[in-house]
């Protein structure tokens, strides 16, 4: 499956992979209108968690076996069996939350407006993720397998 | 007589968390399940929020209109398996027809209590279960011309039923024999949290008494509660849990408990029949010891490891514990293990509640490790702790920082941490020798 993997040595903590984020999942999908206009505005779907001096990204694994699909009790996460993706649809979230309690890595996010989830689609409408295009200091590889 | 390779009883999380995984690597042996209900998998956990958000029933759906189909599995809905025989590995369904399998699965879940109180029956016009698709459309029956409606039972469905009907404009009373409400679920300092919850929403909670008797014909008019107290009431929901339906498992001579016994392959006593979910018995990681886990991810991971080994393909299920996700009013809540133990029974507990944001975080560590953990308002993140748990790790170097609120991976020490993310793909191998 692919996935985004981090070089933490090189993040410099700039977070633009969470605004680029927002970017990607808003309507206009331009910068601007994204953060000035839109209410509410998406959330970011990878979280960068800081002790400084070291910060990590952290996006969604795409795992195999899906600890968040387990957990989901609408049938919005589900992993098809035929394809092997996880797919997440956010209009059958109802904001229970049992993924977040699920997920190993963290990586399902709260959306509070909303009261649902998200998580890292890949941006799969768009080819390569938003945040690994725009990480300045190439610290996000988007890639099929994790072993180097 | 008909016959299927995989023959799944019960139809519900635990069955799709089987039949998932064994198209998963078999795309052509056959499979059928057998439903007691005509329906379509639906999710029983969505009922609550049915009667909260006018959720539409195809939202209800666990699985796709198309799941049956696009994964090849003959549906046998709205009949009853009656008989098992496991040496002939033949099911009898209540029509008469007989079935064969290759391997077996009962998933066949829990059946509610109804505790014996005079005049408390289910029968009754607006006496209501709360754990089915007809319990939810009898309530929706009958709510508009209800105003005052009694809960009986302080759990996590009693509550989120009593809320979504006060949210609906009813008085509703919630009635719970313990001391205190999700006594078994929760800690007591946050059945507090969860009980000022209500009260300050004006839904009366009445702990440490149950139902002396339910008034009225064959309509409940109101109860009475064994302290004398009279509540008048329209409606009566009863929501005192379930107990593993092992009727049918019983009959066929398995081995038994509470629930049906499982090894950790989740094979029963009978050679290729496989349980899992409400009506098992499974070995807690925690405690080495099988017990009840009614809860909806061990029965979806449960179904998943006996696919495994229907499939031939040896798995263990060494993830299940006690966890639950909650939310009630404001209160978001997270628990997990052996959350509500405490110093009495050896562990070591370390807490911490925010009067403010009223927040709270509460773990329960022994050996080094974390046995279970509350979260209640600062939820973000919550399967962190779980995998540490679930991993084993050690956490006393850090185990101040498990009651922070912004805990990640940066929190834990390095060299856990590569362990944790590098196995896992987070970080490449090169990069995390450099941090």
């Amino acid at each position: 499956m692919p996935r985004v993997v981090v070089k933490p040595e090189v993040c410099i903590g700039c977070h633009l992979c969470e605004v680029w984020c927002v970017v990607a999942h808003s309507r206009s999908k331009n910068i601007l209108k994204a953060f000035l206009h839109e209410t509410p505005r998406p959330v970011p779907r990878v979280v960068v968690e800081e002790n400084l001096p070291f910060t990590l990204p952290v996006h969604c694994r795409h795992c195999s076996e899906p600890s968040c699909v387990e957990a989901c009790i609408s049938g919005a996460l589900y992993r098809d069996p035929l394809t092997g993706r996880v797919e997440h649809d956010a209009g059958r979230c109802v904001g229970c939350y049992s993924c977040v309690m699920a997920c190993p890595y963290g990586a399902v996010v709260i959306d509070e407006v909303n009261r649902k989830v998200a998580r890292c689609d890949l941006c799969k409408e768009m080819g390569e993720p938003a945040c690994v295009k725009q990480c300045p200091n190439r610290a996000l590889v988007y890639q099929d397998s994790f072993t180097s | 007589m008909e016959r299927f390779d995989y023959l799944i009883i019960g139809n519900s999380v635990g069955a799709v968390g089987c039949i998932e995984t064994l198209r998963s690597f078999d795309k052509s042996n056959s499979i059928a399940v057998i439903g007691e209900e005509p329906h379509h998998v639906y999710s029983r956990a969505l009922l609550p929020y049915y009667l909260d958000h006018e959720v539409p029933v195809e939202k209800m759906l666990y699985r796709p209109v198309d799941f049956y189909e696009r994964l090849g599995v003959t549906p046998v809905l709205g009949r009853r398996a009656v008989d098992l025989d496991t040496a002939g590995h033949v099911v009898k369904l209540d029509d008469g027809r007989t079935i064969s399998y290759g391997k077996l699965l009962l998933a066949t879940g829990g059946r509610p209590i109804v505790p014996p109180i005079p005049g408390l029956d289910t029968e009754k016009e607006n006496i209501c279960n709360f754990v089915a698709l007809q319990d939810l459309q009898r309530i929706s029956r009958l709510l508009p011309s209800a105003r005052r409606v009694v809960v009986l039972g302080g759990g996590i469905i009693g509550l989120m039923a009593a809320e979504a009907l006060h949210k609906k404009g009813l008085e509703v009373g919630v009635v719970e024999l313990a001391p205190r409400v999700l006594a078994p679920v929760v800690d007591e300092f946050t059945s507090r949290l969860i009980e000022e919850a209500f009260r300050r929403s004006g839904v009366a909670i009445y702990t440490g008494t149950t139902f002396k008797e339910v008034q009225g014909g064959e309509r409940a008019t109101g109860v009475v509660l064994t302290d004398g107290t009279s509540l008048p009431c329209d409606l009566l929901v009863v929501a005192v849990g379930v107990v593993p339906r092992v009727d049918l498992a019983r009959e066929a001579g398995l081995a038994v408990n509470r629930g049906i016994l499982v090894n950790r392959q989740m094979e029963t006593s009978a050679a290729g029949v496989y349980a899992c979910g409400d009506c098992a018995e499974v070995y807690d990681f925690l405690t080495g010891n099988r017990r009840v886990l009614p809860l909806w991810p061990n029965a979806y991971a449960g179904g998943r490891v006996a696919a495994y080994n229907m499939l031939g393909m040896k798995r263990e299920y060494d993830r299940a514990t006690s966890m639950n996700a909650m939310h009630f009013f404001d209160l978001n809540i997270i628990t997990a293990g052996l959350n509500t133990a405490g110093e009495k029974d050896g562990f070591e507990v370390i807490s911490r509640f925010d009067a403010g944001s009223r927040s709270y975080r509460r773990f329960v560590l022994k050996d080094d490790r974390i046995h279970g953990f509350t979260l209640v308002t600062g939820i973000a993140r919550a399967g962190i702790f779980l995998h540490l748990m679930r991993r084993g790790c050690a956490v006393t170097s850090f185990k101040e920082k498990l009651l922070e609120g912004e805990f990640g991976y940066l929190t834990i020490p390095e060299g856990l941490r590569r362990e944790l993310l590098i196995d896992e793909g987070v970080m490449n191998e090169h990069a995390a020798a450099n941090q």
